[in-house]
């Protein structure tokens, strides 16, 4: 027959006591911790998620780069790595602005919760223009993948000058592309996801002015930075494997 | 009135005499059925049970439609000749079936449905962790469909639904890349529900509900969600990169500019076969509860049909390369691959030997869900083997797209899948809608599908095995008899699939009452009223005897009354 | 409340570090090293990422359970790749013709 102990922990009930009618509460949930609990774990299997989407694109520019080493290399000294290094520096300051916010939300600091939380706003905009600039040079120039992809001639010079008779210098034209396929789909998806998190954001920071959450309440300042941080390092991967190809 | 064992009796109004000698009106239980009436209500409901039900309307609305394809194609083939329909018809027609039958009623079919209403149920939950994200799930479900049936409309797709390149990149002139959002939309929707179910099982359990307390649906289903999540972003990115290649002709997966068709075949299959398992798992969970029920006896060996369920998630994901034996896959990656698809069959058979363990000795009986149950053993355990003739790399090449795959996937797909959600939904008929379905029709239907099934799809085994390849709209006449036999037998199914359909309608005004537990069965789904109330439990229920323990009903009574700081089990995970 | 809260120093802490990995890695693409100029990248872009992690996502003051699944997630991305790569790499390693 059954065991009639019950598994429980009975030493959470006196901490889960006094915050039972928190407003925050939602019905289905027995109190605050199981609700803060299930959100966190709800947004880590999120990300786990995301790293497998990210990672079917990974998975690709792996191939493609195995098959196209000395394209992969020419196309990525067409990159601008002075402007892909600022923008690694950028987004590992909103990392920064934003596990800051975290740490004010904790505290019950709400004027400077809601400044990190615009600073971080910031910086993501610096981002998104900066890759504006790179995408806007890239289309004058014509190295946009599809039927009308052009080689950006004086890049290639530079590139086979500065491995001059090195076998990397071996570049079929037509092949480029996929390194610019590649570049696009990646950075365009990761951008995505930054306008998405600056959204989310906003909201937040609407939230904040509302008064909205304290040191017992703020699991969506907490989850929104987990997403944050999980943007920043599929950067933190794309910049060495985009920008720092074929440097040498 | 609700049966003798349940706990619940007392806040519900009895009948009462009252002094003039005549009995009162009795008031309706509160149900979350009849706890409001407006569209509204529905439309907008965080409710896990009315989520389920406008799942169960849709994903029922699309079976149909995709059974409507299935029924021209066998058509056709009733002849030789290909009389009725042109070549390029009949390709739009099977890649119709396949991806209505595929992403709109197989992948949500059980999890949405049955796993939606019970998964909080058995775990003794007030909801899923998440109801606002489950409505969104049904909403993108709902966007997903009109935009895979509007690509239908216009004009339809022919690639068949895995969407092979370079054909569906560069050469087709259907609406694929109309097709592929949709299913990148479902897809969506196939993950929110998987994450759901995951952060439910960890953090909403009842107090006593341990891990191994847990009915084995609720592993199956954990074991399904699991897959959704790790698969289901692949298959996104794979049909967003076809969409771009498609839209700006960048050449990703074609060959001529440094681009790799097989790639596509990698990525597709890393999510379509474990998807295999998304479709099989629920399955599984259903026919566990079953024979548990009418075989009256614990589940034989509950830790190995719980952690198969995992095994099973797991090795799916490590054997899709035998999808590409007969590309240009290496015959060495492809014997690797050959070697751990034949390790799936452990933990499968691991599933059927305890199933079957557990019939042995039990008091049987033979209701409608069991029948089905017992139906599925037997055709999962067909459609499993000839699975192993496939992942035979030599034999493999010969059987390659002939009617043979078609036969063991339909085996498994319609055999094991749609045999074991029919099981299940007559199994928790009595719960969901409080009604009894007419059992005697149950029977007959049960046994008219299970004629019907074999009838249509054994036969195309031995097409397939003579070489019959699949998506051919004629075939030389030899073939004939095979292919008649086939056809006769889809109307015969067909029939066994209205007859359910219009009993269950008609159980709906005229069935007798349910009573709580009809089955005198041991979930905690059965320890509420039936239909439960929007809230499941008056009382959060605490668990003192362990899955499947046939005791004596009073002892599993919901014991004690629990104050709101009670909170759930959560000792399997919180830091020890 | 079980939450733990990571002082502000260590956040400033980690910050130098990750900007000093990011000058490192730059600078060293510069150097011909052969094919270690793609090890040392990953390995300078790994340990950014479990430092962000570790400390920005507190991963490092979380439940067993958060780790798991962090884990978990990354070993089916390894599946995806080892898998995969098993094709790629042995073609040719045995053939159906003689």
């Amino acid at each position: 027959m059954a065991t009639q102990t019950l598994n429980h922990a009975d030493a959470h009930h006196d901490a889960a006591h006094d915050e039972e009618h928190h407003p925050g509460l939602a019905h289905h949930f027995d109190n605050m911790e199981q609700q803060r609990d299930s959100g966190t774990l709800g947004m880590w299997v999120f990300l786990v998620t995301e790293i497998m989407f990210f990672g079917g694109m990974f998975l690709a520019y792996m191939l493609f780069r195995a098959s196209n080493p000395n394209e992969f290399a020419a196309g990525s000294y067409q990159l601008d790595v002075l402007l892909g290094g600022i923008n690694t520096a950028v987004l590992i300051g909103s990392s920064l602005t934003m596990a800051l916010a975290v740490f004010f939300a904790q505290t019950g600091n709400k004027s400077l919760l809601v400044l990190f939380l615009l600073a971080t706003i910031l910086l993501g905009f610096v981002f998104l223009g900066i890759k504006a600039v790179e995408y806007g040079t890239k289309f004058s120039h014509g190295t946009i993948p599809g039927r009308n992809f052009k080689v950006e001639h004086k890049k290639m010079e530079e590139y086979e000058e500065h491995h001059h008779g090195d076998a990397a210098a071996n570049v079929d034209p037509a092949r480029l592309q996929m390194f610019f396929v590649i570049y696009f789909m990646l950075t365009g998806v990761h951008a995505l996801h930054m306008i998405i998190g600056i959204g989310v954001m906003s909201v937040l920071v609407f939230f904040a002015l509302r008064n909205r959450y304290s040191p017992e309440y703020h699991s969506h300042i907490e989850l929104a930075g987990l997403y944050w941080h999980f943007v920043d390092i599929v950067w933190i991967f794309l910049f060495p494997l985009l920008y720092l190809i074929g440097r040498h | 009135m609700s049966s003798i064992n349940s706990p619940f009796d007392k806040p519900f109004e009895q009948p009462v005499d009252s002094p003039g000698g005549r009995m009162r009106p009795v008031p309706a239980e509160r149900n979350y059925l009849n706890a409001d009436y407006s569209v509204r209500s529905w439309l907008l409901t965080k409710d896990h049970k009315r989520i389920a039900l406008l799942y169960l309307f849709s994903v029922s609305f699309f079976f149909f439609i995709g059974s409507i394809y299935a029924m021209l194609i066998r058509l056709e083939l009733l002849t030789p000749k290909g009389d009725l329909v042109q070549a390029a018809t009949y390709n739009k027609l099977f890649t119709h079936h396949g991806i209505i039958m595929i992403f709109l009623f197989l992948i949500p079919s059980i999890p949405a449905i049955l796993g939606n209403f019970l998964v909080p149920l058995m775990i003794g939950a007030k909801d899923l962790a998440f109801p606002k994200i489950n409505l969104l799930s049904w909403y993108l479900y709902m966007i997903g469909a009109v935009i895979v049936s509007s690509a239908i409309m216009i004009g339809g797709v022919d690639t068949g639904w895995y969407f092979y390149v370079p054909y569906s990149s560069n050469f087709s002139n259907t609406y694929v890349t109309l097709a592929g959002l949709g299913i990148f939309v479902l897809g969506f929707s196939s993950i929110l529900t998987g994450l759901n179910f995951i952060v439910t099982t960890h953090t909403m359990r009842a107090p006593g509900m341990t891990w191994f307390r847990l009915p084995l649906f609720i592993w199956s289903h954990y074991a399904t969600s699991l897959i959704m999540l790790l698969g289901t972003p692949v298959i996104a990115i794979t049909l967003l990169l076809l969409v771009f290649e498609r839209t700006f002709h960048v050449g990703i997966f074609d060959p001529t500019i440094g681009g790799d068709p097989v790639l596509f075949q990698h990525l597709f299959w890393f999510y379509s076969h474990p998807a295999v398992y998304i479709m099989l798992l629920p399955g599984m969970a259903i026919i566990s509860e079953i024979i548990a029920t009418f075989s009256r006896k614990n589940i034989f060996g509950y830790k190995f049909v719980a952690f198969s369920s995992i095994a099973i998630a797991v090795f799916g994901f490590l054997v899709w390369g035998h999808h590409l034996f007969s590309s240009s896959q290496s015959v060495f990656a492809g014997m690797i691959f050959s070697f751990i698809s034949f390790a799936v069959a452990v933990p499968s058979a691991i599933k059927v030997f305890n199933w079957t363990a557990t019939l042995f000795r039990g008091s049987i009986s033979y209701d409608t869900p069991m029948l089905y149950a017992l139906g599925y053993i037997g055709l999962f355990a067909i459609g499993g083997l000839t699975g192993l003739f496939l992942a035979s790399l030599g034999m493999d090449v010969h059987l390659t797209d002939t009617y043979f795959v078609v036969a063991h996937f339909h085996y498994v797909m319609v055999g094991g899948t749609l045999l074991a959600y029919l099981g299940g939904i007559h199994y928790w008929w009595p719960k969901i809608t409080g009604r009894l379905y007419p059992e005697g029709w149950g029977r007959f239907s049960a046994l008219i599908v299970f004629v019907g099934f074999n009838l249509t799809f054994f036969p195309q085994f031995l097409l397939g095995f003579l070489g019959m390849p699949r998506r051919y709209h004629a075939y030389p006449p030899e073939y004939q008899v095979l292919n008649v036999l086939s056809s006769a037998g889809a109307s015969i199914l067909a029939i066994g699939f209205t007859i359910p359909l219009i009993y269950l309608l008609w159980s709906l005004r005229y069935g007798p009452k349910a009573t709580d537990d009809p089955w005198m069965a041991t979930g905690l789904e059965w320890r509420t009223s039936s239909p439960p109330p929007t809230e499941n439990f008056v009382e959060t229920p605490i668990v003192t005897w362990e899955a499947y323990e046939f005791a004596p009903q009073e002892t599993m009574k919901v014991v004690g009354k629990l104050t709101p700081d009670d909170k759930p089990d959560r000792s399997s995970y919180s830091g020890n | 409340m079980s939450e733990h809260i990571v002082s502000k120093n260590l956040y400033f802490l980690i910050f130098g570090a990750l900007m000093v990995l990011t000058a490192i890695t730059v600078g060293v693409a510069f150097v011909n090293l052969g094919p270690l100029n793609n090890v040392v990248a990953l390995t300078i872009a790994v340990i950014k990422a479990l430092l962000v992690i570790l400390y920005f996502m507190h991963v490092r003051y979380s439940s067993r359970l958060t780790w798991l699944v962090i884990v978990g997630g990354f070993f089916w991305l390894a599946i995806m790749f080892v898998l995969t790569s098993s094709d790629y790499l042995t073609r040719g390693w045995v053939s159906f013709t003689r």
